[in-house]
């Protein structure tokens, strides 16, 4: 999980879980279902245009607003591999952290990069390098989350606790 | 409990003063206090609706979980798309009540199944479920509304809510802590709705992003439950992962006479406690504000608005705004008026309980004389689901507390948020217009 690479899809700042996911498909269950309609209220055609490998980069309090855990599924479903925003939302962020879909803070990445580059991430290195020029630092993770995303997310987490018992 | 044992809640030894949601943490097992921190804390109930329930659920099985920590501890509320407005609505209710037999849940809450039932954040209160001193875990963003009954309520996932579920805590990082008060004495027309959106004008839409709420002050402490739960509803828009109110008297009588009672656990900051930010929000002679789409952070003086703002609809109702006191702030407006011609008024009543008082009152009656339509309690078209969708073009008033773009439908309608008099004197002018040019100064 430590290395990433892909191309970068950029959007703007303020995009919350309706514009990622909007509220009428929450009737859907299935990830691929969720998955085709991934953007869709912030822009139908970025969100069509997103390939599976790709890296969305946003800008501020990217997935603010509703709890939908629906919005990290469609990302996961239709193959992101990683967000890189200049700040999450507080519900956003532990909906991804648990799932496991890649977070990663970077204001500088949001301000210098565009659709079309393509980004490495080394989360072991707290690096992110821009193939077409720049290099990043991304902070390092708290223990509790580090653990938690190393688990694979929260639910092995929680397999793990109840089969242990503790 | 009388007010004069208002107190801490105990500790052994005595260390940094702490504010309430360091208190709530504390008698919850987070033993680490300092914002930042992480722990495990314990909850005192679960709550679920058939959005995040139904994800929830699997989750819950991927878990290994063949229980729940609590059958008495889960709460399920049906409230989304209901009534079920196709068949995929009706499978995810149909899911979370095949669940609460499995697990012998019976907690369980739909509209016309059980006669209290309704939008989750106002019905659970209603059941007494919620004491002050309560740490809820909720599969829903607004699950912070509880912070009007001293409660910290936290906003959550399906995946967070499925491990509440089977292990009865929650992982969280220990927030910043914020106080907030409101000193001077509002202008007519304001309410609790006003307070919140405010607070937005102040520091927007990420101002406050993980942090806790604490309010307080006179206009705080003069508010009803009521307008507590509309103020720390919104919490979330600025960001907030919760918010808090103080539990006084006005909440202990509130919470009297509700089918469960749970013991209070009464609290109040310590002296000294230490806030990340302390702000004074002075409200003197504030006039009813109004949050321009599309965000509920762009907020002005709806009498700053520029006149003509046709409104094709308003919608009184939700998880904010659809109590009893909205209702009644609403017919006051409509009392001997008609709406607009070519405004449509929907009102949504919060749970049935507040149907029935509203329909005892004579406020059903006054809502359809003047031309509106009542709709059985439901989350509806306040997230876009149903029963009251905006079409392009068009423009809304809502008590609603989100505006983002195509929230109430199409992504080319524009929403208003505003309190329920504003809301009542669009129904009635057609336009948005400060409530006193209807109801006089």
């Amino acid at each position: 999980m430590s290395l990433v690479e892909g191309r970068v899809v950029r959007i703007g700042d303020d995009v919350n879980t309706d514009l990622i996911l909007p509220g009428q498909y929450l009737n859907l269950t299935t990830p691929e279902d969720l998955g085709q309609h991934l953007l869709e209220g912030y822009d139908p055609e970025v969100g069509q245009a997103i390939e599976a490998g790709d890296i969305l980069v946003a800008g501020r309090d990217f997935g603010s607003g509703s709890s939908r855990e629906q919005a990290p599924v469609a990302l996961l479903a239709r193959g992101v591999q990683a967000v890189v925003a200049a700040s999450f939302a507080r519900i956003f962020l532990r909906n991804a952290l648990n799932l496991g879909l890649l977070v990663f803070e970077s204001a500088e990445v949001a301000a210098d990069c565009a659709t079309g580059d393509h980004l490495r991430i080394d989360a072991a290195a707290g690096r992110i390098a821009r193939l077409e020029g720049g290099e990043f630092a991304i902070a390092p993770q708290p223990l509790f989350i580090r653990d938690l995303v190393g688990r694979g997310g929260l639910v092995p987490w929680v397999r793990h606790r109840l089969e242990d018992g503790t | 409990m009388p007010l004069t044992q208002l107190h801490s809640i105990d500790r052994p030894e005595r260390a940094t003063p702490r504010t309430m949601t360091s208190q709530i943490l504390e008698a919850h097992g987070i033993t680490d206090l300092r914002p930042a921190a992480y722990g495990l804390a314990t909850c005192d109930l679960v709550l679920l609706n058939e959005v995040s329930g139904a994800m929830a659920l699997r989750s819950f099985e991927k878990m290994g979980a063949t229980k729940v920590f609590d059958p008495d501890r889960v709460a399920l509320v049906i409230d989304h798309f209901v009534p079920a407005k196709d068949v995929r609505s009706a499978e995810l209710a149909s899911a979370l009540r095949s669940f609460a037999k499995r697990m012998g849940i019976t907690n369980l809450w739909e509209i016309g199944v059980t006669p209290d039932a309704g939008i989750e954040h106002t019905l659970l209160p209603e059941l007494g479920l919620v004491a002050p001193g309560d740490l809820i875990p909720g599969g829903d963003s607004h699950t912070c509304t509880y912070g009007a009954f001293g409660a910290l309520g936290l906003g959550m996932g399906s995946t967070d809510i499925a491990a509440a579920m089977a292990t009865g805590d929650v992982w969280l990082r220990v927030p910043e802590a914020i106080g907030i008060r409101f000193d001077g004495a509002p202008a007519p027309w304001t309410t609790g709705k006003d307070l919140i959106l405010r607070y937005l004008a102040e520091v927007g839409t990420s101002g406050a992003v993980y942090a806790a709420l604490e309010f307080s002050g006179e206009v705080v402490s003069d508010l009803g439950v009521d307008g507590r739960m509309a103020l720390c509803n919104m919490a979330v828009e600025a960001g907030a992962k919760t918010a808090i109110v103080a539990a006084d008297s006005t909440t202990l009588d509130w919470l009297a006479d509700k089918p469960t009672r749970k013991a209070p656990r009464l609290l109040a900051p310590e002296s000294g406690a230490v806030y990340e930010t302390e702000t004074v929000i002075d409200v003197t002679g504030m006039t009813p504000l109004v949050a321009r789409p599309h965000s509920p952070g762009d907020v002005v003086p709806v009498g700053d608005l520029a006149p003509g703002t046709k409104v094709d609809q308003v919608y009184v109702g939700n998880c904010a705004n659809g109590t009893i006191s909205d209702l009644r702030q609403l017919a006051s407006v409509l009392e001997g008026r008609r709406t607009a011609p070519g405004t449509r008024l929907i009102v949504v009543p919060a749970t049935q309980a507040i149907m029935r008082q509203a329909t005892a009152e004579g406020i059903v009656d006054t809502v359809l004389a003047a031309g509106g339509l009542m709709s059985p309690p439901t989350c509806g078209a306040c997230f876009g689901g149903h029963m009251g969708i905006l079409a392009a073009g068009e423009t809304a008033v809502a008590t609603t507390n989100r505006n983002y773009k195509g929230r109430m439908g199409s992504s080319g309608s524009s929403v208003y948020l505003a309190n329920a008099y504003v809301a009542g004197a669009a129904a009635v002018a057609g336009e948005i217009v400060a409530p006193d040019s209807v109801l006089g100064g």
